[in-house]
């Protein structure tokens, strides 16, 4: 791969904390190697700032790997930037040239509030999780590992919803900042299961519930948030939990 | 003060049964009335607060990431060891134990390790039963995949994506017990103090991340459960906000720290690109039971390595290793690619790297599933598109992260990779109830130097982590707690509490007020770079005495010229970084120090003075078979206790993997 350097004007989201209103401050950044990460790219420019005594920009990033889910940057109108299945810690500058103006927002949706700049609070991610996001086994209460065979297909296709990050890309995506994609893949994941049966109907139904209360959106089909997430979540994953939804409202005698 | 290890008598297999069997237990109404202080979320410490409140105790749980399920663990890549045996390959609890007090070079404590081999098989069942996708069979089995270092399957596995299966489905039960009212979670807090009342842990003082406010937190007993220490080289696999900072803060409060020196340097990374870099990604271990690595024979030879016919190239781990080959340990393999690009061989714009090439992997895999589909006369070109169908469908998502960092298709050429820091061994000293020094605090998974002596093998952190988390310390923390029924709730405006929340913000001021002109940052990677020249994978007493004198210059800078902008009382990055480096600083320093200590090599450990003829890492079992365990005795000073290590079962020979 050539290597190049190159100039950037930078458009970036500052706001103070939660209380405060925020706008759009503009940086200009010289000699970025086309092989630095976007991350690394802000680290240079956050250098810069503290030696000249200003504020650096507050943004979240924890493995830089891809995994941990935690880096959350809109950059140009896309969660994670230009890159298709990527993190934005894992999108290299070679995606820019010498030049570009790069706009970056932290996720906008009303249940992710700004915490500074570029971070938000996705503790209602959590708080999903915390409403069925699990199999209620105590340690200790587990049968052997091998007494209950499961299809490979459906263990795989069980991996791929598990995938998720919960990086919260979807709803960021998503013009209704609907938690579909998110709420979808936990659900798919345990129903898929058969450790997750006891519990399907209650799950399904409680997290959805949850998901409301927390302000996130509606879901309208529109896909965005699969064609954003960075571990390529499917959107069958939706249509499974719909089913699962339906179903379960029909069953339970609550 | 010496060191009680507190292992049980009797036969090793019979150790953990018996201690399980006599151990005090806490009846469940009393359990409510006890708490208990979990720092950290990763796989230990999720781990253990669910089942700690599953047993019935009120659980404060803690971590510094903006949700518990972003602790590191996640990023662990190839798999989990269990002595399952599914393989009928002649597994075994004692070959799981054989093979890891071997692996880690016999400074492992036998009983401590037998333990987690026998625990190793209860942690796939409960893993599994909380919804973990491990990858299966046709028949719907579980699979097994072998990793470095052992001749047997016994690694499960989900993808290349395991910690982050076993860390969601401990996640997930630890966010049920907070559903359940059990465990109270604190997102974006950090450790900054052990409160201790009477010679007892009794709490922490935490920082609220976000508006910088100091908190105090009561709990019977403390937990650590904070990962390892390898961003104390600035360029590690860790993630950016991986600390050391609980533990050393525990350190100062009178808990010892055992083997700081031992560090694992792991073979497969993507090489440093330039000065920008921030951090260091893995290439799983996996990757060599297919990968060939090799260098060219000639020096400085700049070539492209496709283009490095093969009579031209040296497979120097199969030529030197030829019982392991690809898969020796990762200490000695690391070792092996550093010497080659030390004598001038090294690939790349760096020439500090070396191929892991998977081109005869693509060719082998190619004409078996040629043969497969019952095709004869199949020309090289299918073959080879073949064969990459195989290998993607093994390995698909690291390539795919291979080429999006370097920009280079490993399908077509061959990758470049480097030794990298990636895990320490040494941690908080403890003993078999996973207890430090001070009464009431313990240290678990990473965070502990307990069970992989000087040398981790693959597959066998994510073991340890669950196994103290979920199998271990529900028992031996009772052991404990039995005895402190009769303790109320401290009220945290007791002067201890107090006290230490005065000087946790001292601290902060002190740092905020300096107001000098170099920026965090730029500390951490001089730091860093001190130790990975003379602490790193070679080492040898002049180094290591001149980089303690270094690194006491770089302390003395610190504390005179940091540069922090912003306020405290505010959400600050760089404050929270700040107070880490400064911690790294101190860790650095007795590193050094512990490496100066071990005139030997060992595992991860190699003194430059302490080698065979053909330049292998020489132990000296005669004198340096012992945990060092550091006491604080004040500012750069350190004394050295040492935990006499007794081999019953596996007698220390010369580690051999020719």
């Amino acid at each position: 791969m050539e290597h190049y350097n190159m100039n950037l004007t930078l458009k970036v989201w500052k706001q103070k904390n939660s209380k405060t209103k925020g706008s759009f401050e503009t940086y200009q950044v010289k000699d970025i190697s086309s092989e630095m990460s976007f991350l690394e790219m802000f680290d240079v420019l956050n250098e810069k700032l503290i030696t000249e005594g200003k504020d650096p920009i507050a943004f979240d990033h924890d493995c830089r790997e891809g995994i941990c889910g935690m880096c959350s940057m809109y950059i140009d109108g896309r969660a994670h930037g230009p890159w298709t299945r990527n993190t934005v810690c894992q999108l290299h500058m070679r995606a820019f040239k010498d030049g570009d103006t790069i706009v970056v927002e932290p996720w906008r949706s009303a249940a992710f509030p700004v915490i500074k700049d570029l971070m938000v609070n996705r503790d209602s991610f959590d708080r999903i999780m915390q409403a069925g996001g699990f199999i209620s086994v105590n340690t200790g209460n587990a049968v052997d590992a091998n007494s209950l065979p499961i299809d490979k297909k459906d263990a795989d296709a069980a991996l791929d919803a598990a995938s998720c990050i919960g990086c919260g890309a979807c709803v960021a995506a998503c013009k209704n900042s609907s938690a579909m994609l998110f709420v979808s893949a936990k659900v798919s994941q345990l129903a898929l299961l058969p450790q997750g049966q006891p519990e399907r109907e209650s799950r399904v139904l409680n997290m959805v519930a949850q998901m409301d209360k927390e302000g996130f959106g509606n879901c309208t089909n529109t896909y965005a948030c699969e064609a954003e997430c960075p571990k390529g979540i499917s959107v069958a994953n939706i249509a499974r939990l719909n089913r699962e939804y339906l179903i379960a409202g029909f069953t339970t005698e609550q | 003060m010496s060191l009680d290890s507190k292992i049980p008598q009797g036969d090793m297999d019979k150790k953990w049964t018996d201690y399980k069997g006599h151990v005090k237990l806490v009846n469940p109404t009393n359990k409510r009335k006890l708490e208990v202080i979990v720092v950290g979320t990763g796989l230990a410490g999720a781990s253990a607060a669910a089942s700690l409140g599953e047993m019935g105790y009120q659980v404060k749980a803690f971590c510094f990431q903006d949700s518990p399920r972003r602790a590191h663990s996640i990023a662990a890549q190839g798999g989990i060891n269990a002595a399952k045996n599914y393989q009928n390959d002649g597994d075994s609890v004692f070959r799981l134990f054989y093979d890891t007090v071997k692996g880690g070079d016999y400074r492992a404590r036998e009983a401590n390790v037998h333990r987690l081999a026998e625990v190793s098989s209860a942690i796939i069942d409960q893993c599994v039963a909380q919804g973990v996708p491990f990858a299966r069979e046709y028949g719907g089995l579980l699979s097994n995949r072998s990793f470095g270092g052992t001749q047997v399957q016994r690694t499960f596995y989900a993808a290349g994506q395991t910690g982050q299966q076993l860390l969601l489905g401990a996640y997930s039960a630890l966010e049920r017990q907070v559903a359940l009212g059990n465990v109270t979670m604190y997102n974006r807090h950090e450790m900054l103090d052990i409160v201790k009342i009477d010679g007892k842990a009794r709490g922490i003082i935490a920082r609220n991340l976000v508006n910088g406010t100091l908190e105090r937190h009561f709990g019977h007993a403390v937990l650590l459960c904070t990962g390892g220490y390898g961003n104390v080289f600035y360029l590690s696999t860790n993630a950016m906000g991986s600390n050391v900072t609980a533990a050393w803060k525990a350190h100062k409060q009178g808990a010892f720290f055992g083997n700081p020196c031992f560090t694992q340097i792991h073979p497969t990374c993507i090489p440093v690109s330039g000065d920008h870099q921030s951090k260091l990604t893995l290439m799983s271990e996996s990757l060599r039971n297919d990968g060939r690595i090799w260098v060219p024979k000639k020096k400085n030879d700049t070539r492209k390595g496709v283009d490095i016919p093969e009579d031209e190239r040296d497979y120097y781990l199969e030529r030197r290793y030829p019982a392991f080959g690809n898969l020796v340990p990762r200490d000695v393999a690391s070792r092996a690619a550093k010497e080659r690009c030390d004598e001038g061989y090294g690939v790349g714009t760096t020439r500090m790297a070396v191929f892991l090439d998977f081109a005869d992997a693509i060719k082998r895999y190619g004409k078996i599933e040629a043969g497969k589909q019952g095709l004869d006369h199949v020309d090289e070109a299918t073959i080879i598109k073949m064969g990459k169908g195989v290998v993607e469908e093994k390995y698909g998502n690291l390539f795919e992260m291979y080429e999006k960092i370097t920009g280079e298709n490993p399908y077509e050429m061959p990758m470049r990779i480097y030794p990298a820091v990636h895990y320490t061994m040494g941690g908080l000293w403890v003993d078999y109830e996973l207890k430090t020094t001070v009464d009431g605090l313990y240290a678990l998974g990473e965070a502990n130097f307990s069970d992989h002596g000087a040398n981790r093998l693959g597959a066998s952190a994510l073991m340890q982590g669950l196994a103290d988390g979920y199998f271990v310390i529900p028992y031996t923390l009772g052991n404990y707690l039995a005895d402190e029924i009769r303790t109320a709730s401290i009220p945290t405006d007791h002067p201890a509490f107090e006290e230490t929340e005065k000087t946790v913000g001292d601290r902060i001021n002190q740092l905020m007020n300096i107001k000098g002109k170099q920026t965090v940052e730029s500390f951490h990677k001089r730091l860093g770079k001190i130790m990975w020249d003379k602490c790193g994978m070679a080492r040898n007493a002049k180094g290591l005495e001149e980089a303690i004198v270094e690194i006491q210059t770089l302390k003395k800078e610190f504390w005179s010229d940091v540069k922090i902008p912003g306020e405290i009382n505010e959400m600050n990055p760089e404050l929270d970084k700040a107070g880490r480096v400064a911690d790294f600083i101190e860790l650095g320093e007795l590193m050094c120090k512990d490496a100066l200590d071990r005139n030997e090599s060992c595992g991860g450990h190699f003194r430059e003075e302490s080698q065979t003829d053909e330049g292998e890492a020489k132990r000296d079992d005669d004198n340096f078979s012992y945990v060092s365990a550091w006491e604080y005795k004040g500012e750069s000073n350190w004394q050295l206790n040492k935990e006499p290590l007794t081999f019953d079962i596996v007698k220390p020979t010369q580690r051999s993997y020719k």
